[in-house]
């Protein structure tokens, strides 16, 4: 009951904090007027077709209907409501934005050619998870069991290791990614340079699968060894606190075994801890991510902003700003309902604020 | 004092900050060199500049050192010219009117690999006659090939490998293989030894005079080689390394004081001001950093300082305002504050001279080990397309090639000069960041 409480309202707060992001978000775009192109572009383009396939339109003389579309267009924009004052209309735009109605791209398409921001964005979001989900979970198990071994043996040539390779932390994912082209793909060509299949796709589904975790192999690798090396050290450094505390003594001289010390009294009170830790990581991780998958050509929703980049196009660009903010938001939920799950004082309820 | 003295003692102790600080200090001496030697608009005007530019160097060129590494020795560019008195030239007066002019360059050839390409520039001084040159070759084994005769106009140039009666008299397309290779060896190899061009001018007015300059496009080039523009790359190797400084320590000092300025005092007034600063925080850990950031430079500009300013006030309010926090509820209670607050010291000066001096030895390491970050955002920016369109930097390097796809054509020099500067820089700010941190912050060194 508790939990459903806390989880309730910590959507509730996040659902009020993606609003004023999503808000920022357009503020900042339509400072040079931006969204407003976006939204007369879409009036026009949509005008312009809906007449240009009207057979009732078909004979008239192209003065004519050049003037009815004219006409068209602007009793849309009056009825958008575009000539409102931008008080006004930035709420109407952040309405549009919330429920993902995105507007039309410029230039890109979507695979099956629809130039709607909103499909474009969602059939790459697919390969985006299958990279941050496989590298994510395998970073956090990972520093989560060598952080806990390491604990076990503070102080020795392992431990030191890990704490000087700490400061490697500070490079971006991309920038171990092209060390990894290079030594991978370019000298050894064991591995590929990048992209999520060979071209031409396997045909039977296994071998597909296999091929996807082939490509899979390097952009992972980049993003958890940018990382993985300073969540070893903070983490060791939780469990080294907790390890030494009154209780864990008393549980030692109770003579209980070491790996139910390590899983009761240690792990347990440390996860909260390391959840947040993880929490923030994984936040930054997002913008880690939109390189990786420009470096690595990984057909996910970072290299679209980058193509989006090149091409100027504005609609793709604010869009996959609005849905970079939605992930974070469901990041950073999922990971606060985890907290609440691994906190006990969530469920007893002494101070529900993390 | 006494307290820097014995942090720098202190410091001393540890071989990672001495290595760190060695770093840094040796690429403030190379940004204050790129600086002094290459004043930012020459910087600029050379980084941008085309073929007019940079018309001597071969393109792709790696650099020369790779010689030092392989056992086939490439050839090493060079450009020589009579103007500077680098190939020597003499003028013998023959007739008031008419005088020769002797040009000859002889240089040794100990490489496996043939040039790209040799060209003439000819530089003559015209009164009304042009004058007239004939250029040879000579082999090691002694052969004279007959290269060229012409009337060179102002601004003449000649390309040896473009030259259809050249490519005819030595019955080859090829016109390096044919110049250089050993005619007695069955594939084409080059014949080492010392080739010699002689260029035999002659002058037909009073005051008429001829200067050339002969460019050898090899395989290799200089110190950092060349890119598809033929760029020296030593030019943002060497002024990427004051921007790549400015935009890191910048940063890092930035984010790090206004962050803890303004976590002094939403813990200092509490109440409303401090919920906001909270709320700000929550919205900011949702809000896409570096997508934002895309936007402003697709829309507004992409100048490197509104892409730091604008990243200074996006990392303001991040996670570690809440750390600093939970810092300053604690010395807040503390009774020398206490004291401050009883003889009626006010709020700004408690914030500032109490409350932030005693953040000092907390503020040094986390600014220091948080320069990498942003020198390292740079690049990250120029990588996505973002990069500032006038300067040279690192991050531009590997973005060109990057789009030029040097990994797969094997031009790994490119890509790995820069990185190895990136990462060289990085290391020395991360080095020493973690000795202040440990210098600094004692209790840490336990857990």
């Amino acid at each position: 009951m508790r939990l459903a409480k806390y989880t309730g309202l910590r959507l509730v707060t996040l659902a009020v904090t993606v609003t004023v992001g999503v808000y920022l978000t357009i503020l900042i775009a339509n400072m040079g007027g931006y969204v407003d192109t976006i939204m007369r572009n879409e009036v026009r383009d949509n005008i312009t077709q809906s007449i240009a396939s009207n057979p009732a339109y078909r004979n008239l003389a192209p003065d004519v209907r050049a003037k009815l579309i004219q006409e068209k267009i602007a009793a849309e924009v009056d009825r958008l409501g575009l000539n409102q004052p931008f008080a006004v209309r930035s709420f109407r735009y952040l309405t549009n934005a919330l429920t993902l109605n995105l507007g039309r791209a410029i230039n890109m398409t979507s695979n099956d050619g629809s130039k709607e921001v909103r499909l474009i964005l969602l059939e790459r979001l697919p390969a985006t998870l299958l990279l941050t989900g496989t590298s994510e979970l395998f970073l956090f198990f990972a520093s989560l069991f060598i952080a806990l071994s390491l604990s076990r043996k503070y102080g020795s040539w392992m431990d030191k290791l890990t704490i000087a390779l700490s400061p490697t932390s500070s490079a971006p994912p991309w920038f171990y990614g092209i060390f990894f082209i290079l030594i991978f793909a370019a000298i050894f060509r064991i591995l590929p340079f990048g992209g999520l299949v060979d071209s031409p796709p396997p045909t039977n589904p296994v071998a597909y699968g296999l091929n996807v975790l082939k490509h899979l192999i390097l952009p992972a690798f980049s993003v958890i060894i940018s990382s993985i090396f300073l969540s070893i050290y903070n983490w060791r450094t939780f469990f080294l606190i907790y390890s030494s505390e009154d209780y864990v003594e008393m549980a030692k001289a109770k003579g209980l075994l070491p790996r139910d010390i390590e899983r009761r009294y240690i792990l347990r009170p440390t996860l909260p801890n390391i959840i947040t830790n993880f929490a923030l990581l994984v936040i930054q991780l997002w913008t880690g991510f939109i390189v990786t998958e420009t470096v690595f050509l990984w057909p996910g929703l970072g290299i679209t902003l980058y193509r989006a980049i090149g091409f100027y196009d504005t609609p793709v660009i604010v869009g996959s700003t609005i849905i970079y903010a939605y992930l974070l938001a469901i990041t950073t939920f999922m990971l606060d309902f985890v907290y609440a799950l691994v906190d006990p004082r969530v469920k007893v309820g002494s101070g529900s604020s993390q | 004092m006494n307290t820097l003295k014995n942090s720098i003692r202190n410091l001393l102790r540890y071989p990672s900050a001495i290595f760190g600080s060695l770093i840094i200090l040796f690429m403030l001496g190379v940004a204050v060199y790129a600086l002094v030697t290459i004043p930012y608009s020459e910087a600029v005007r050379l980084w941008r500049g085309g073929e007019d530019v940079w018309y001597k160097n071969p393109k792709y060129a790696a650099p020369a050192w790779f010689n030092f590494f392989t056992s086939k020795k490439q050839p090493v560019s060079f450009a020589v010219d009579t103007a500077d008195g680098s190939m020597p030239k003499t003028v013998t007066p023959n007739d008031p009117n008419i005088s020769t002019v002797d040009m000859t360059y002889s240089f040794d050839y100990q490489y496996d690999g043939f040039p790209q390409e040799m060209i003439l520039y000819f530089n003559p001084t015209i009164i009304k006659k042009l004058p007239f040159v004939s250029v040879a070759w000579i082999t090691p084994d002694g052969r004279k090939i007959r290269i060229a005769d012409m009337a060179v106009d102002y601004k003449a140039t000649f390309r040896f490998s473009q030259d259809p009666k050249l490519q005819a008299r030595l019955h080859s397309e090829n016109v390096m293989q044919a110049l250089f290779a050993d005619p007695q060896a069955k594939n084409p190899t080059p014949l080492k030894g010392k080739y010699q061009l002689v260029i035999s001018g002659t002058t037909f007015e009073a005051g008429s005079d001829i200067n050339a300059q002969f460019v050898f496009q090899g395989d290799l080039f200089g110190l950092a080689g060349t890119d598809l523009y033929r760029r020296d790359l030593l030019l943002p190797l060497l002024y990427g390394t004051p921007i790549a400084l400015a935009f890191g320590i910048l940063g890092a000092l930035g984010t790090s004081l206004l962050t803890m300025v303004i976590a002094a005092i939403g813990t200092w007034y509490g109440g409303w001001v401090d919920e906001l600063i909270q709320r700000i925080t929550a919205v900011n850990l949702v809000l896409p950093f570096l997508a934002i950031l895309i936007m402003v430079g697709t829309f507004y500009s992409r100048s490197i300082w509104l892409m730091l300013g604008v990243t200074i006030v996006l990392s303001i309010f991040s996670g570690s305002i809440l750390t600093y926090r939970s810092i300053f509820l604690q010395s807040k209670e503390s009774s020398y504050i206490e004291a401050a607050r009883a003889y009626g010291a006010s709020g700004s000066r408690i914030i500032f001279s109490y409350l932030i001096p005693r953040m000092i030895p907390l503020l040094i390491p986390a600014l220091v080990s948080a320069v990498p970050t942003y020198v390292f955002l740079e690049a990250t920016l120029a990588v996505l397309g973002l990069g500032d369109p006038v300067l040279p930097t690192w991050g531009k390097v590997i973005d060109d090639a990057f789009t030029d796809g040097a990994l797969y054509q094997g031009r790994y020099y490119w890509v790995l000069e820069p990185a190895i500067l990136l990462m060289i820089t990085g290391l020395g700010f991360a080095l020493l960041g973690f000795a202040l941190d440990r210098i600094f912050n004692p209790r840490l060194r336990d857990a």
